[in-house]
Protein backbone atom coordinates (compact mmCIF):
# COMPACT_ATOMS: atom_id res chain seq x y z
CA UNK A 1 0.00 0.00 0.00
CA UNK A 2 1.40 3.39 -1.40
CA UNK A 3 -0.30 6.94 -0.34
CA UNK A 4 1.07 10.11 -1.92
CA UNK A 5 0.43 13.31 0.13
CA UNK A 6 1.58 16.59 -0.64
CA UNK A 7 4.95 16.45 0.80
CA UNK A 8 5.25 12.95 1.44
CA UNK A 9 5.06 9.33 0.07
CA UNK A 10 4.03 6.90 3.12
CA UNK A 11 4.26 3.15 2.22
CA UNK A 12 3.33 0.04 4.64
CA UNK A 13 5.97 -2.58 4.65
CA UNK A 14 3.91 -5.65 6.98
CA UNK A 15 3.95 -3.57 10.34
CA UNK A 16 6.02 -0.39 9.24
CA UNK A 17 4.78 2.47 7.69
CA UNK A 18 7.95 4.20 5.52
CA UNK A 19 7.73 7.63 5.47
CA UNK A 20 10.11 9.16 2.84
CA UNK A 21 10.24 13.07 1.77
CA UNK A 22 8.97 14.50 -1.75
CA UNK A 23 11.29 17.69 -1.08
CA UNK A 24 15.15 17.49 -1.45
CA UNK A 25 15.59 20.50 0.72
CA UNK A 26 13.23 20.57 4.34
CA UNK A 27 13.84 24.26 4.64
CA UNK A 28 10.76 26.27 4.12
CA UNK A 29 8.83 27.24 6.93
CA UNK A 30 5.49 26.18 5.39
CA UNK A 31 6.56 23.01 3.75
CA UNK A 32 7.71 21.79 7.40
CA UNK A 33 4.73 23.06 8.59
CA UNK A 34 3.17 20.77 5.95
CA UNK A 35 5.13 18.26 6.65
CA UNK A 36 4.47 18.01 10.50
CA UNK A 37 0.79 17.53 9.59
CA UNK A 38 1.08 15.13 7.65
CA UNK A 39 3.30 13.35 9.60
CA UNK A 40 1.19 13.82 12.41
CA UNK A 41 -1.77 12.73 10.81
CA UNK A 42 -0.11 9.11 9.85
CA UNK A 43 0.85 8.78 13.24
CA UNK A 44 -2.49 9.48 14.52
CA UNK A 45 -3.89 7.11 12.55
CA UNK A 46 -2.07 4.00 13.79
CA UNK A 47 -2.46 2.36 16.98
CA UNK A 48 1.12 1.66 18.04
CA UNK A 49 3.08 3.62 15.12
CA UNK A 50 6.03 1.93 14.09
CA UNK A 51 7.53 4.38 11.67
CA UNK A 52 10.58 4.24 9.19
CA UNK A 53 11.82 8.04 7.69
CA UNK A 54 13.68 7.37 5.00
CA UNK A 55 15.94 10.66 4.18
CA UNK A 56 17.63 9.11 1.07
CA UNK A 57 16.86 11.93 -1.42
CA UNK A 58 17.17 14.68 1.19
CA UNK A 59 19.92 17.18 0.51
CA UNK A 60 19.68 20.12 2.87
CA UNK A 61 17.57 20.81 6.05
CA UNK A 62 17.13 23.58 8.77
CA UNK A 63 16.92 23.23 12.32
CA UNK A 64 13.17 23.95 12.01
CA UNK A 65 13.10 20.53 10.26
CA UNK A 66 14.89 18.80 12.99
CA UNK A 67 11.91 20.50 15.62
CA UNK A 68 9.21 18.89 13.71
CA UNK A 69 11.19 15.27 13.64
CA UNK A 70 11.29 15.35 17.44
CA UNK A 71 7.69 16.90 17.82
CA UNK A 72 6.85 13.69 15.86
CA UNK A 73 9.33 11.57 17.83
CA UNK A 74 7.46 13.19 21.15
CA UNK A 75 4.40 11.75 19.50
CA UNK A 76 5.24 8.68 18.54
CA UNK A 77 6.45 7.54 21.51
CA UNK A 78 3.41 8.72 23.63
CA UNK A 79 1.75 6.02 22.02
CA UNK A 80 4.49 3.57 22.72
CA UNK A 81 5.60 3.37 19.36
CA UNK A 82 8.76 3.42 17.29
CA UNK A 83 10.78 5.71 14.94
CA UNK A 84 13.36 5.14 13.36
CA UNK A 85 15.48 6.82 10.70
CA UNK A 86 17.51 5.82 7.53
CA UNK A 87 19.81 6.24 4.84
CA UNK A 88 20.88 10.43 6.35
CA UNK A 89 23.77 11.81 3.70
CA UNK A 90 26.89 12.40 5.48
CA UNK A 91 26.69 16.05 5.65
CA UNK A 92 23.39 15.95 7.19
CA UNK A 93 24.16 12.94 9.60
CA UNK A 94 26.87 15.53 11.34
CA UNK A 95 24.03 17.57 11.71
CA UNK A 96 22.63 15.23 13.99
CA UNK A 97 25.93 14.47 15.59
CA UNK A 98 26.21 18.16 16.33
CA UNK A 99 23.08 18.60 17.65
CA UNK A 100 23.18 15.43 19.22
CA UNK A 101 19.94 14.22 18.45
CA UNK A 102 21.86 10.96 17.24
CA UNK A 103 21.23 10.15 20.89
CA UNK A 104 17.56 10.40 20.39
CA UNK A 105 17.13 8.93 17.02
CA UNK A 106 18.08 4.94 16.02
CA UNK A 107 19.58 5.80 12.93
CA UNK A 108 20.18 3.32 10.22
CA UNK A 109 22.44 3.21 6.99
CA UNK A 110 20.66 1.26 5.23
CA UNK A 111 16.78 0.81 4.40
CA UNK A 112 16.89 -3.24 4.79
CA UNK A 113 18.57 -3.46 8.29
CA UNK A 114 16.33 -0.68 9.30
CA UNK A 115 13.19 -2.39 8.68
CA UNK A 116 14.48 -5.59 9.94
CA UNK A 117 15.54 -3.74 13.18
CA UNK A 118 11.65 -3.28 13.49
CA UNK A 119 10.78 -7.26 14.05
CA UNK B 1 18.87 49.20 -1.06
CA UNK B 2 20.20 46.29 -3.27
CA UNK B 3 23.46 46.37 -4.08
CA UNK B 4 25.39 43.76 -5.79
CA UNK B 5 28.99 43.99 -7.18
CA UNK B 6 31.99 41.98 -8.56
CA UNK B 7 35.41 43.51 -8.19
CA UNK B 8 37.20 41.52 -11.07
CA UNK B 9 40.69 42.83 -10.19
CA UNK B 10 40.59 41.48 -6.91
CA UNK B 11 38.08 38.50 -7.24
CA UNK B 12 35.89 39.82 -4.82
CA UNK B 13 31.81 39.88 -4.94
CA UNK B 14 29.97 41.80 -2.60
CA UNK B 15 26.22 42.27 -2.26
CA UNK B 16 23.64 43.73 0.04
CA UNK B 17 20.08 43.08 -0.48
CA UNK B 18 16.66 43.99 2.16
CA UNK B 19 14.61 41.10 2.50
CA UNK B 20 11.09 40.17 2.92
CA UNK B 21 10.19 36.61 4.57
CA UNK B 22 9.43 35.00 1.52
CA UNK B 23 10.89 31.67 0.28
CA UNK B 24 11.97 33.00 -3.15
CA UNK B 25 13.91 35.93 -2.17
CA UNK B 26 16.34 33.74 0.64
CA UNK B 27 16.28 31.25 -2.50
CA UNK B 28 17.27 33.74 -5.12
CA UNK B 29 20.46 34.89 -2.16
CA UNK B 30 21.32 31.21 -1.27
CA UNK B 31 21.83 30.64 -5.39
CA UNK B 32 23.54 33.26 -5.81
CA UNK B 33 26.41 32.80 -2.85
CA UNK B 34 26.59 29.49 -3.99
CA UNK B 35 27.29 30.02 -7.06
CA UNK B 36 29.92 32.81 -5.95
CA UNK B 37 31.40 30.09 -3.81
CA UNK B 38 31.45 27.50 -6.55
CA UNK B 39 33.42 29.92 -9.13
CA UNK B 40 35.76 30.67 -6.19
CA UNK B 41 36.68 26.90 -6.37
CA UNK B 42 35.05 26.37 -2.50
CA UNK B 43 34.18 22.92 -1.78
CA UNK B 44 30.72 21.02 -1.43
CA UNK B 45 31.58 20.62 2.70
CA UNK B 46 32.00 24.56 2.10
CA UNK B 47 28.55 24.89 0.48
CA UNK B 48 26.62 23.18 2.59
CA UNK B 49 27.92 24.82 6.39
CA UNK B 50 27.85 28.10 4.47
CA UNK B 51 24.05 27.49 3.25
CA UNK B 52 23.07 25.97 6.68
CA UNK B 53 24.38 29.47 8.43
CA UNK B 54 22.60 31.37 6.14
CA UNK B 55 19.44 29.53 6.39
CA UNK B 56 19.40 30.21 10.23
CA UNK B 57 20.51 33.45 10.67
CA UNK B 58 18.22 34.65 7.80
CA UNK B 59 14.45 32.35 9.66
CA UNK B 60 15.85 33.57 12.81
CA UNK B 61 16.04 37.06 11.80
CA UNK B 62 12.74 37.14 10.38
CA UNK B 63 10.79 34.40 12.61
CA UNK B 64 12.72 35.64 16.44
CA UNK B 65 14.44 39.41 15.49
CA UNK B 66 11.00 40.58 13.78
CA UNK B 67 9.12 38.38 15.53
CA UNK B 68 7.36 37.15 12.91
CA UNK B 69 6.29 40.76 10.98
CA UNK B 70 5.98 40.51 7.34
CA UNK B 71 6.20 43.52 6.64
CA UNK B 72 9.50 43.84 8.06
CA UNK B 73 12.92 43.61 6.52
CA UNK B 74 16.35 41.40 7.06
CA UNK B 75 19.61 42.97 5.54
CA UNK B 76 21.46 40.32 4.39
CA UNK B 77 25.47 41.48 3.74
CA UNK B 78 27.86 39.24 2.21
CA UNK B 79 31.47 39.76 0.83
CA UNK B 80 33.42 36.48 -0.57
CA UNK B 81 36.62 36.64 -1.75
CA UNK B 82 39.34 33.49 -2.96
CA UNK B 83 39.98 32.32 0.89
CA UNK B 84 36.81 33.51 3.24
CA UNK B 85 33.11 34.65 3.19
CA UNK B 86 31.94 36.99 5.40
CA UNK B 87 28.04 37.49 5.94
CA UNK B 88 25.97 40.12 8.36
CA UNK B 89 22.20 39.32 9.10
CA UNK B 90 20.29 42.34 10.50
CA UNK B 91 17.07 42.27 11.78
CA UNK B 92 14.80 45.47 12.87
CA UNK B 93 14.06 44.08 16.18
CA UNK B 94 14.75 45.04 19.35
CA UNK B 95 17.83 42.53 19.81
CA UNK B 96 18.54 39.68 22.50
CA UNK B 97 21.27 37.96 24.63
CA UNK B 98 22.81 35.20 22.85
CA UNK B 99 24.25 33.84 25.92
CA UNK B 100 20.75 33.27 27.63
CA UNK B 101 19.93 30.78 24.47
CA UNK B 102 20.07 26.96 26.41
CA UNK B 103 22.34 25.07 25.65
CA UNK B 104 20.05 22.69 22.81
CA UNK B 105 22.73 19.46 23.34
CA UNK B 106 21.86 19.39 27.31
CA UNK B 107 20.71 16.04 28.19
CA UNK B 108 17.44 17.81 29.68
CA UNK B 109 16.91 20.02 26.07
CA UNK B 110 17.45 17.25 23.76
CA UNK B 111 13.53 16.54 23.01
CA UNK B 112 12.60 20.04 22.86
CA UNK B 113 12.09 20.97 19.12
CA UNK B 114 13.63 24.66 19.13
CA UNK B 115 16.66 26.46 19.68
CA UNK B 116 19.33 25.05 17.76
CA UNK B 117 20.22 27.50 14.68
CA UNK B 118 21.94 29.65 16.37
CA UNK B 119 24.41 26.47 17.27
CA UNK B 120 24.55 25.14 13.96
CA UNK B 121 25.66 28.28 13.18
CA UNK B 122 28.42 27.94 15.36
CA UNK B 123 29.59 24.72 14.58
CA UNK B 124 29.42 24.67 10.20
CA UNK B 125 30.81 28.66 10.55
CA UNK B 126 34.75 29.82 11.67
CA UNK B 127 33.18 32.78 13.44
CA UNK B 128 30.03 33.69 14.70
CA UNK B 129 29.30 37.32 16.83
CA UNK B 130 25.99 38.96 17.84
CA UNK B 131 26.86 42.70 18.12
CA UNK B 132 24.95 44.75 20.35
CA UNK B 133 21.90 45.28 20.82
CA UNK B 134 21.69 41.15 19.43
CA UNK B 135 19.86 41.96 16.36
CA UNK B 136 22.98 41.65 13.75
CA UNK B 137 24.74 38.69 13.61
CA UNK B 138 28.62 38.49 11.98
CA UNK B 139 30.15 35.56 10.77
CA UNK B 140 32.78 34.25 8.68
CA UNK B 141 33.89 31.23 6.96
CA UNK B 142 37.68 30.95 6.19
CA UNK B 143 38.80 27.89 3.35
CA UNK B 144 40.75 25.48 4.99
CA UNK B 145 44.33 25.32 3.04
CA UNK B 146 44.76 22.80 1.09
Amino acid sequence: MAAQMARLRVTRIGEVTQVEFVDRNILDESNIQQISEELTSVVDELPTPKLLIRFSNVEHLSSAALGAMITINNRVRGKDGLLKLSEIAPQIREVFTITKLDKIFEIHDDHEDALKSFS
Amino acid sequence: MNTTGSDRSSGEFSTVVELSFDRSEIEAVQSEVARELAERGFDESAAFAVRLAIEEALVNGFRHGNGGDLTKKVRFECRINSSSICIEVIDEGPGFNPDGVPDPTHESNLETPSGRGIMLMKAYMSEVEYLPPGNRVRMSYHRTPA
